[in-house]
C-alpha cells in the first residue's frame, strides 16, 4: 500500500521549506495544503493543537509537527535514500547542536531586522552577521555542513537564504561582503534540484515581507 | 573503560546537567563528575563549549557534546544496549521529541518567569501559565503512557528525562510562591509519575536535596531581587 503524505504549510516559512526539501532529497510524492495562517483549516487544529503552526506533515493519518523533528523523522522513516543525518554518534550530535543553533538565533534575528528600525535594527543586524560566521567556521572547507553530501544542517539553514535578500533590503546591508563563504554554500546547494524546487523565490518572499510591514505599519 | 574517557561538566542546581547524570545512569556508564562554578567558569568548559559556554558538557574520549538533548540522544546511541532512552518506532521518536521540544521550548521558560515576573498579578499569571503547561503535559502523559508509570512505559526514558530533571525547580517555585503547581486533582497522572521519577534507580542517587536547591534559589533569586531594586532607585 502507498504511503499517503500530506504536508501542511504556509509558502514563505523558511521551516516548511525544510520539510519540502526533505522530501525531496528523498524523492518522495506527497499532497501540499497551503494554510492561511489568518484562518487555519480545521485539519491543522486537529493536527496540531498544541502550537497550531505549521509545518506539520500527516503520514498515513498520524500528524508529525515541529520542523527539525518531522526532517528527522523523514529521515529515519525513509533512511535507505540520501541519509540526512551521518550514521556515527558524535557527528549526529555535532549535526544535531549546528541545527539547534540556527533554531534558536536565525529566525529572531532576522526578524528583527526587518521588523525594527534605529539601534534595535542595528543589533539585530551585528548578531546575525556573528551568528552567520560561527557557521562559517563549522563549514570550513567542506562543500556542505554534511560533508560531500547535503546533511541535516545543511537542511536547517539553506532555507533562510532565500530570506537573505529581504533582510538585506530591509536592514540596509549585505550578508554576501561579511559571509562570503556562507554564499557560496547557499550557491552550491541552490545547484541541487532539491534545493532549487524547495525554496522560494527571494524576490517573492522581499513582496510578503513589504506586505507583513505594512499590516504592521512598520515603515 | 577508564573512568577519565567520559566526564560531565555539570553543576549540581542544573536541572539541564541532570539529565545527562540520569542517562548516564540508565546506560550504567562510569563518568568522572567534573562540577563548575557557573560564576567563574573553567578553561575546560569554555574551550569545550565556545558558543553558549553553558553546562552540561559531556567529553567522551576528549569530545565535547554539548546541549542536553542532543547528549542524551548520543548517549543512546553511544551506548546502544538496553535500555533504550529513545523509543524505536520513528513515530513514537517523533512524539517523544515533539514533547521534549514543548518542555524546552515553551514549558520551562513559563517556569522560569515565575521567578522572573515583578508584582503579586504577574506573579500569579506567571504560575497560571505553569499550570496550563502542566496540564498539557497530563494530557500528553495520558497518551503516552498508556496506563503504564512513565511517559515511556514501564522504565523512564526521554520524554521522563526531559520533564522530571524540573521537579526540583517546581518544588522551588511552589515553596516561593507558597503555591500548589503540580494538583493531584487536575494531574493526578503526572503527580504519581513525579513521586515515581524521583524513587527510581537512575534518578534518586543523582537528583539534587530538594530543600538545599530552595537554599541555593533563595539566595540567588533574593540577591537578584536586590540588585533589581537598587537599580530601580
Amino acid at each position: 500500500m502507498a504511503d499517503e503524505i500530506i504536508l501542511l504549510d504556509f509558502w514563505p516559512s523558511m521551516f516548511g521549506m525544510r520539510v519540502r526539501l526533505a522530501l525531496a532529497e528523498k524523492g518522495l510524492k506527497y499532497e501540499y495544503k497551503e494554510e492561511d495562517l489568518r484562518n487555519k483549516s480545521p485539519l491543522l487544529l486537529e493536527m496540531n493543537p498544541v502550537h497550531k503552526k505549521i509545518p506539520v506533515l500527516i503520514h498515513n493519518g498520524k500528524p508529525i509537527c515541529e520542523s527539525l523533528i518531522i526532517v528527522q523523522y523523514i529521515d529515519e522513516v525513509w533512511h535507505d535514500k540520501s541519509p540526512l543525518l551521518p550514521s556515527d554518534p558524535y557527528q549526529r550530535a555535532q549535526a544535531r547542536f549546528w541545527a539547534d543553533y540556527v533554531d534558536k538565533k536565525l529566525y529572531e534575528l532576522g526578524r528583527k531586522i526587518w521588523s525594527t528600525k534605529g539601534e534595535e535594527q542595528e543589533t539585530a543586524k551585528k548578531e546575525f552577521i556573528e551568528c552567520l560566521k560561527l557557521l562559517e567556521g563549522e563549514l570550513g572547507d567542506k562543500p556542505y555542513f554534511g560533508g560531500e553530501k547535503i546533511g541535516f544542517v545543511d537542511v536547517a539553514l539553506v532555507t533562510f537564504s532565500c530570506w537573505f535578500h529581504a533582510y538585506e533590503s530591509f536592514g540596509n546591508f549585505s550578508i554576501e561582503a561579511e559571509c562570503p563563504k556562507l554564499i557560496a554554500w547557499t550557491k552550491r546547494c541552490m545547484e541541487k534540484e532539491s534545493v532549487s524546487s524547495s525554496l522560494e523565490d527571494p524576490h517573492k518572499v522581499h513582496g510578503f515581507v513589504m506586505g507583513m510591514k505594512k499590516k504592521l505599519g512598520i515603515e | 573503560m577508564a573512568t577519565s574517557d567520559v566526564k560531565l561538566l555539570g553543576a549540581w542546581p542544573s536541572p539541564f546537567a541532570l539529565r545527562v547524570h540520569i542517562a548516564l545512569n540508565i546506560k550504567s556508564v562510569d563518568y568522572e563528575c567534573i562540577e563548575e562554578n557557573l560564576r567563574a567558569k573553567s578553561q575546560l568548559l569554555l574551550q569545550s563549549n565556545p558558543v553558549h559556554k553553558k553546562v552540561p558538557v559531556l567529553i567522551h574520549h576528549d569530545k565535547p557534546i554539548c546541549e542536553s538533548l542532543a547528549i542524551v540522544q548520543y548517549i543512546d546511541e553511544a551506548w546502544s544496549s538496553a535500555p533504550s532512552i529513545l523509543p524505536s518506532d520513528p513515530y513514537d521518536r517523533a512524539v517523544a521529541r515533539f514533547w521534549a521540544a514543548y518542555i524546552d521550548d515553551k514549558w520551562f521558560p513559563w517556569l522560569n518567569g515565575v521567578a522572573n515576573a515583578q508584582g503579586a498579578e504577574a506573579k500569579k499569571a506567571a504560575l497560571d501559565q505553569v499550570r496550563e503547561g502542566l496540564v498539557v503535559l497530563e494530557e500528553a502523559f495520558g497518551k503516552c503512557s498508556e496506563g503504564k508509570d512513565f511517559f515511556s512505559g514501564d522504565r523512564i526514558g526521554y520524554v521522563d528525562i526531559a520533564l522530571g530533571c524540573f521537579l526540583g525547580w517546581v518544588y522551588v517555585a511552589e515553596k516561593r510562591n507558597d503555591v500548589k503547581l503540580l494538583l493531584e486533582d487536575k494531574m493526578p497522572g503526572l503527580a504519581a509519575w513525579a513521586n515515581k521519577f524521583c524513587e527510581d534507580g537512575a534518578v534518586k542517587d543523582v537528583m539534587p536535596d530538594k530543600d538545599e536547591l530552595l537554599e541555593f534559589a533563595n539566595m540567588v533569586l533574593d540577591a537578584r531581587a536586590k540588585l533589581n531594586a537598587s537599580s530601580n532607585n
